[in-house]
């Protein structure tokens, strides 16, 4: 973040909030058929909801990401972090808190205070473990739908994310078409190929060999926090990219002069992958992982993207979509975001695409860029 | 919603804006920092798209609230179903498309009627260059020498037209102008436009079978 952010007018203290619905016995039922409830959604919101209800936007976080998108808490230590788009959403910033009323929602599935695997299990009274039912992208959108139902909002301004965060994007223009004005999509596709799907099964399997992970069932006990590590530095390295990790490590040696000649680690890209690991252990669940990448692997919108027509348009105008890409996303790159525009241009859908040069990989969109900032906040604008 | 100048618009633009109908869907190709879009979105109701290769350009019409796919032009046209749009805009670029035929071939498809601008290289300014002084044409509408043209294709209104005819257009407008160096201001040449000309504007369609 440059100098002159730390200027910049700032959130008031923001808080956590919690929503809880589908109580027993009018538990939701997920695509696969099966039943949960009840369920709660921890969410964040920033700006204030005008009275005509329409200055909405939903900010839909990445894999795992947490509703804390912007500002600090109040309870939050001198120099602590603000949320994860904060460069993005506040007082006149891209999102303008001044106009819009954000909403960040955790996802279906996670573990920062939304409903997941690892909460409690009303009919055991112990955490789900593999209990947890199957769920999708889908019903991580519908529980989402049931958040914004409740705070009295009939048609977001716009629905934003990037990676796992443009799916959720995508599957409300498809499932909920009335209720979105605009759609910005960031780094993202509509299904996953077999190189993305592949990263996820490792880290997957990483977290599964664990001899702690225990059929899921490791609560309470020794957590199975190695494969947990290591699913998060593969998952790290698809973020990043080629030229990324070449400027910023290349083949530097991490505190010493020359090799160990042993596998303590001697390259800093080995450390600074340890690193992400053993963080990533304190603040995430194992089987969060295993949800969510499953999810976000079962996610396919190319057939009802390319309906959207049929049922868009009749009693309220068309979404109005941005698409952005990165050019050093390896992950998902800029040929997915193609399709997803060639499927909307044949569907007739107001459709903006934008490939932005950056060598950061594919989580360039969390890095401050001006660029990117621009484009949203002219975006939205423009919609008025 | 966007902030349009119309004194900062080509004398071209403006003139291809004035044959535009009110609430018309348009693609403008190579749409650069999509002035000609915001002003029709503002004065003529129209629903526009733009295509522009440069990211810059096509950030900068993006944020200023216009839908515009950054993208090469060639490809970009063939995504959408026939009839796609009332016009398809082509300003200026022609001069610089590898393979002519096939994009009006696809502009036609997509548009009913596709309006395209390009510099006359019959001008008289341009033959007395070639005639007199034996070098390739150099001037204030065509300012670049022969090794660094993005002009591969040289036309003039004559080759034009018979161009059209040959690959199945109807001709419905022809427009011939002449523009100051700057090109915000310029007239419409009415006699001898083949040699008075700096460009031509035609606004043609392709002869469907009813």
């Amino acid at each position: 973040m440059n100098i002159t952010a730390d200027r910049q007018p700032t959130l008031p203290p923001v808080v956590k909030q919690y929503y809880t619905f589908a109580e027993p016995p009018a538990e939701q039922v997920l695509e696969s058929g099966a039943r949960l409830g009840p369920i709660t959604l921890a969410y964040e919101t920033y700006g204030a909801l005008n009275t005509a209800k329409d200055n909405a936007i939903l900010v839909a976080h990445a894999f795992s990401g947490d509703s804390h998108a912007a500002g600090n808490y109040p309870t939050d230590a001198e120099g602590e972090k603000p949320g994860w788009w904060d460069f993005m959403i506040g007082p006149g910033r891209g999102i303008d808190t001044n106009k819009y009323f954000v909403v960040c929602p955790n996802i279906l599935g996670s573990c920062m205070g939304s409903t997941g695997p690892s909460s409690l299990n009303p009919a055991t009274g112990s955490p789900y473990g593999l209990d947890f039912p199957m769920m999708t992208i889908g019903d991580i959108v519908t529980t989402q739908k049931m958040l914004i139902d409740h705070l009295g909002i009939q048609r977001l301004h716009g629905v934003i994310g990037g990676s796992v965060g443009g799916m959720q994007v995508l599957q409300w223009c498809v499932g909920y078409p009335e209720m979105v004005r605009s759609g910005v999509a960031i780094a993202s596709t509509m299904r996953h190929s077999a190189l993305a799907i592949a990263f996820n099964e490792i880290a997957r399997q990483s977290i599964m060999a664990d001899p702690n992970w225990k059929k899921g069932k490791y609560y309470g006990g020794n957590k199975p926090d190695m494969g947990l590590a290591v699913a998060r530095m593969v998952g790290h390295v698809t973020y990043l990219s080629d030229e990324a990790m070449r400027r910023k490590f290349g083949r530097k040696l991490q505190n010493k002069e020359t090799f160990s000649f042993g596998f303590d680690g001697d390259f800093q890209i080995e450390s600074y992958l340890r690193h992400q690991g053993s963080k990533f252990v304190n603040r995430f669940d194992a089987n969060s992982v295993l949800y969510i990448t499953k999810a976000s692997d079962y996610f396919d919108v190319v057939e009802p993207m390319g309906k959207i027509e049929d049922r868009d348009g009749k009693n309220h105008e068309i979404t109005k979509y941005l698409v952005v890409s990165y050019t050093s996303d390896w992950l998902y790159p800029t040929y997915q975001a193609k399709e997803l525009v060639k499927t909307l241009k044949r569907s007739g859908q107001d459709v903006s695409f934008c490939e932005i040069e950056a060598d950061c990989g594919h989580d360039a969109f969390l890095i401050p860029d001006q660029r990117l900032t621009t484009l949203i906040r002219g975006f939205f604008d423009g919609l008025a | 919603m966007v902030l349009p100048d119309t004194d900062n618009i080509r004398f071209d633009l403006r003139i291809i804006a004035s044959t535009i109908e009110p609430g018309s869907r348009v693609l403008d190709l190579g749409c650069g920092n999509g002035d000609l879009l915001a002003w029709l979105a503002d004065n003529k109701r129209v629903n526009g798209t733009g295509i522009e290769q440069d990211m810059t350009k096509a950030a900068a019409c993006i944020a200023r609230g216009l839908s515009v796919l950054q993208g090469d032009l060639n490809e970009e046209v063939e995504d959408y179903p026939d009839c796609s749009f009332d016009y398809v805009i082509l300003s200026q670029t022609l001069q610089q498309v590898f393979e002519p035929a096939r994009l009006l071939y696809s502009l036609a498809r997509i548009g009913r009627k596709v309006i395209v601008s390009f510099p006359n290289f019959s001008h008289y300014s341009i033959r007395l260059q070639l005639l007199c002084k034996g070098i390739a044409p150099k001037n204030d509408q065509l300012p670049y020498s022969w090794y660094d043209s993005p002009n591969i294709r040289v036309i003039t209104l004559k080759d034009f037209k018979k161009f059209a005819r040959d690959v199945g257009y109807n001709i419905l407008r022809e427009i011939a102008i002449s523009s100051d160096p700057a090109g915000s201001e310029g007239r419409i040449i009415r006699n001898f436009i083949n040699i008075r000309a700096a460009y031509g504007v035609y606004i043609i369609e392709k002869i469907r079978p009813s």
